[in-house]
């Protein structure tokens, strides 16, 4: 229902957009390149505020271990720049997009595990609030606890607090070698065991997951496609020696039966990363979910899903984070299993779909009114992305 | 620094203040008498000391619950206070408030190795939590100094950090759950035993929130497994500059060692005295580089520090062949405070955060103030986040000094921002340098995050005269300004 799309190009711009969106009292969609509109629900909004012509790295500095951009700068330029110098966002964000909506909508891939999410990653932010007021939050460097820890809020906030303007985020060196291990035939519950095993030992994985026969079978890795069912992976990534090393001793303790090699890992966890190919080419009935549950719980919530719902999953996160695909109406179903803790997202699915659902888990009273107070210290009109997280935020 | 005027009416009905808090927490859980509540009457800040009205000590969740509502409904406040180790004043009692003592909830309610996670009430001590899992060769990675001491509720409240969280992180970055109280009573729960709290990432802004926000009755935090081994490299240079070089060039080479610091003259002297840890002398810097993981990694990292050592103009380089002469290369650093406890009848710990590039310009800025000021300063860094820790020599006996101390250490602060970097690394603004806060941030940024806290507490009741250098009313910093469409955007592209 968008009519008009301002595009600013500078904060100050953006200052002046948003200060007439509130004398008019009319919302505004939040965007950087729109490359994340399917996730939350729709925004009801006459106006879209595209932030995509604020874009630029303002200050890299590798030796610092920190980058500042506009928050519309592409993501993919970023990613060039600190690939040049041997460094990256260490959680594994998908790839796509502008900073500012990566930001925005909290993401993080396989290394979550080890490395946290983009909420452990940002810094800094500048943007203007609701309010129309322009204003800063956290600061520059890798180190800080002076006042609240406003860029962590803004993680994940799908752009319903502050139209973010400028953004400071840690990066690190990235790692200079990768290898998988792989094994063979498990189902749900010993596979999650195993990577419990994996986890637990003084081995630093960054990357556990388990793909079920169906998703295995998908991959365009051959060792995975070809094993002819399912495949655990156990990733270990760094130094050269200390890989060799840690992969011939987790090997042998795990009794892998196959060690995937740099190309091969890199390529089989860019799948993980991005569902590896779950509920893809199924059209509208299929809708695809993320849960995030506690990582032993993961077979036992799908085990529970399952006597209700015909569903396809496959795991990471050591078996924390279950990607699902379900038939459509099954939210009520899926987090009615969520007993062990934890809460289930709607990734993927048609717009009319996510307008009438409940597309983040629903909050218990006490933290919702908290919430709703957290978004009115922002935004008390509701200007910003209303709605895109709950119905009336 | 001066603290919110007390409410003399409140002090005045102390009594039935009293009262309400004994019909919630029975017998000795509320403290009046002088003597005992002298314990309370300031934290690791001992600069500044103030009496509470009335402690009290909960010892359920539900007597936080209720203790936070009744102070509301009489409009009294409230300063939580964990172990009382704040370094910035984060604890300091109010005259007219009660003092919200967390020491009886000391449980580890539940270890969880298969979820890599351990769940704990928030008086249990940092270093409690890593003794409880170090049979199975877990820890729970931030270390702060006061690790021994410092508990887990104060943690969350500070975000602290310690030697190691340029690899493993601060708090904010390893707690997977909180449970919390409002200034209401209400009882809110974020996160748990799974990654990413659902909602808004309210986890991240209670943690080092410094106690202004809820009263935190539990926490889960994630466990890692101990580094297969640890070694480190002692490294001595002619100049500081050298040495930042050097911590520049192992970060760019893609390192990050599990621990590294430096430490300037007057601090290698000062230790050497006190400990002799074996420290080189003859050098105006002196780096600890500590690298951790599987014996494979540690091996390769050493040597490849050692060769850009020597590039960097390294004078003195030492790798530690024993677990034994490990510890002794710390044992001078950890020792770094006491020692120059010892050359000084008082010092003042600073902690500020720079990007690591200032650090000459900032070390020689810092020298011009000591000679122009007449105070001694010597300076330990967690050289690989560029936090700086500069120690101000003084004598609290001599007149002035004191105030010549804090002078001179807020003008340290101050350079750290000139020079792009921040107050606060590690111990918290807390009254210390609540004055200093308009040097960073602006009126606009203060006020959204004052806004924040009347999310949490609209009265303003919690830990109040913290943080904030001016106190705004909730009704105050809601209005909004409006004005109903003379507002257009000429100049903005739309289409």
């Amino acid at each position: 229902m968008t009519i008009t799309t301002l595009k600013p190009e500078t904060a100050a711009q953006v200052t002046d957009a948003v200060r007439w969106a509130l004398s008019a009292g009319e919302p505004l969609e939040i965007l950087g390149s729109g490359s994340r509109r399917g996730l939350g629900r729709p925004v009801q909004a006459g106006h879209a505020l595209d932030l995509s012509g604020l874009s630029g790295v303002i200050a890299y500095e590798p030796e610092e271990l920190v980058l500042t951009a506009l928050a519309g700068t592409p993501m993919d330029s970023i990613r060039a720049m600190l690939a040049d110098r041997g460094q990256h966002l260490a959680f594994e964000p998908p790839e796509g997009g502008t900073l500012g909506g990566l930001v925005a909508s909290g993401l993080a891939g396989p290394r979550r595990i080890s490395a946290g999410s983009a909420r452990d990653h940002t810094l800094g932010i500048a943007g203007v609030s609701g309010r129309a007021e322009a204003y800063k939050g956290g600061g520059k460097v890798v180190k800080n606890v002076t006042g609240y820890d406003v860029p962590k809020l803004m993680a994940g906030s799908f752009g319903t607090l502050t139209a973010l303007t400028e953004i400071t985020v840690k990066v690190l060196p990235a790692p200079e070698d990768t290898a998988t291990l792989l094994l063979f035939g498990l189902d749900d519950a010993a596979a999650v065991a195993m990577l419990d095993r994996a986890l637990r030992s003084p081995y630093e994985v960054s990357g556990a997951a388990h793909l079920p026969a169906a998703a295995a079978a998908r991959s365009a890795v051959f060792e995975v496609a070809g094993a002819g069912g399912a495949v655990t992976l156990v990733r270990l990534e760094g130094f050269g020696p200390s890989v060799a090393a840690r992969v011939t001793m987790l090997r042998e303790e795990l009794r892998a039966d196959a060690v995937l090699g740099r190309d091969g890992s890199l390529a089989l966890w860019r799948e993980v990363r991005d569902g590896a190919g779950l509920g893809e080419g199924a059209g509208g009935d299929t809708h695809l979910w993320k849960l995030s549950v506690p990582p032993s719980a993961g077979p036992s919530t799908v085990e529970a899903i399952r006597r209700t719902l015909d569903v396809e999953v496959f795991y990471d996160w050591g078996g924390g984070l279950v990607w699902l695909a379900a038939p459509p109406d099954s939210g009520t179903a899926i987090r009615a299993a969520l007993s062990a803790g934890g809460h289930a997202t709607l990734v993927r699915a048609p717009e009319a779909v996510r307008a009438a659902t409940d597309v983040f888990q629903p909050l218990p009273e006490p933290l919702m009114a908290l919430s709703r107070r957290v978004k009115e210290s922002f935004d008390p009109k509701g200007i910003l992305n209303p709605g895109r997280m709950y119905a009336g935020l | 620094m001066k603290m919110p005027v007390p409410d003399s009416g409140v002090i005045a009905r102390r009594r039935e203040i009293v009262e309400a808090l004994r019909a919630i927490v029975p017998g000795e859980g509320v403290i009046v008498d002088e003597n005992e509540l002298r314990a309370y009457e300031c934290d690791g800040l001992t600069a500044f000391r103030q009496l509470p009205m009335v402690a009290v000590l909960p010892s359920t969740v539900e007597q936080v619950s209720q203790v936070l509502k009744a102070c509301k409904a009489m409009g009294v406040k409230v300063v939580p206070r964990g172990a009382g180790t704040s370094l910035s004043g984060g604890a300091l009692p109010l005259a007219d408030g009660v003092l919200l003592g967390m020491g009886k909830f000391k449980r580890i309610l539940d270890i969880d190795y298969a979820n890599r996670c351990v769940t704990v009430q928030p008086g249990v001590t940092n270093l409690g939590i890593s003794n409880a899992v170090a049979h199975e060769g877990f820890y729970y990675a931030p270390d702060p100094s006061s690790q021994i001491a410092c508990t887990i509720g104060g943690n969350i409240a500070e975000n602290s950090g310690g030697v190691h969280c340029l690899k493993y992180g601060l708090t904010t970055n390893n707690v997977l759950g909180l449970e919390m109280v409002l200034m209401d009573g209400t009882v809110i729960r974020l996160g748990g035993k799974h990654l990413d709290a659902g909602g808004y990432d309210l986890m991240g802004i209670i943690t080092g929130s410094e106690g202004l926000l809820g009263v935190v009755t539990e926490v889960t935090v994630r466990i890692l497994k101990k580094p297969a081994t640890a070694r480190a490299v002692l490294l001595g240079f002619p100049t500081s500059e050298q040495g930042g070089d050097c911590v520049a060039a192992i970060i760019a080479a893609g390192i990050i060692p599990g621990g590294m610091e430096m430490m300037d003259r007057p601090a290698i002297h000062a230790a050497e005295a006190f400990v002799h840890a074996g420290y080189p002398l003859d050098v105006e810097a002196l780096l600890i580089v500590e690298l951790d993981g599987p014996a494979a990694e540690v091996d390769h990292l050493i040597d490849r520090v050692e060769a850009i050592a020597r590039d960097k103009g390294a004078c003195y380089a030492r790798v530690s062949k024993s677990e034994e002469e490990r510890l002794a290369f710390w044992a001078g650093r950890k020792a770094a405070f006491p020692a120059v406890g010892r050359i000084s009848p008082d010092y003042y710990c600073m902690d500020g955060t720079i990007p690591r590039k200032a650090l000459p310009l900032v070390l020689q800025r810092m020298q011009e103030m000591s000679d122009r000021c007449g105070l001694r300063v010597a300076n330990v860094f967690h050289a690989g986040d560029g936090n700086l820790h500069p120690l101000i020599l003084y004598d609290a006996n001599k007149p002035g000094e004191l105030e010549a101390a804090e002078e001179f250490g807020n003008d340290i602060l101050r350079l750290c921002v000139e020079v792009g970097g921040v107050l606060t690394g590690e111990h918290g603004v807390g009254v210390e340098k609540r004055d200093l806060m308009t040097d960073q941030f602006d009126e606009a940024d203060l006020q959204q995050q004052q806004r924040l806290k009347c999310a949490f507490d609209p009265d303003g009741l919690l830990n109040p005269g913290k943080v904030f250098p001016t106190l705004h009313r909730c009704a105050e910093l809601g209005r909004l300004h409006v004005h109903q469409g003379e507002l257009r955007f000429p100049d903005i592209p739309r289409f």
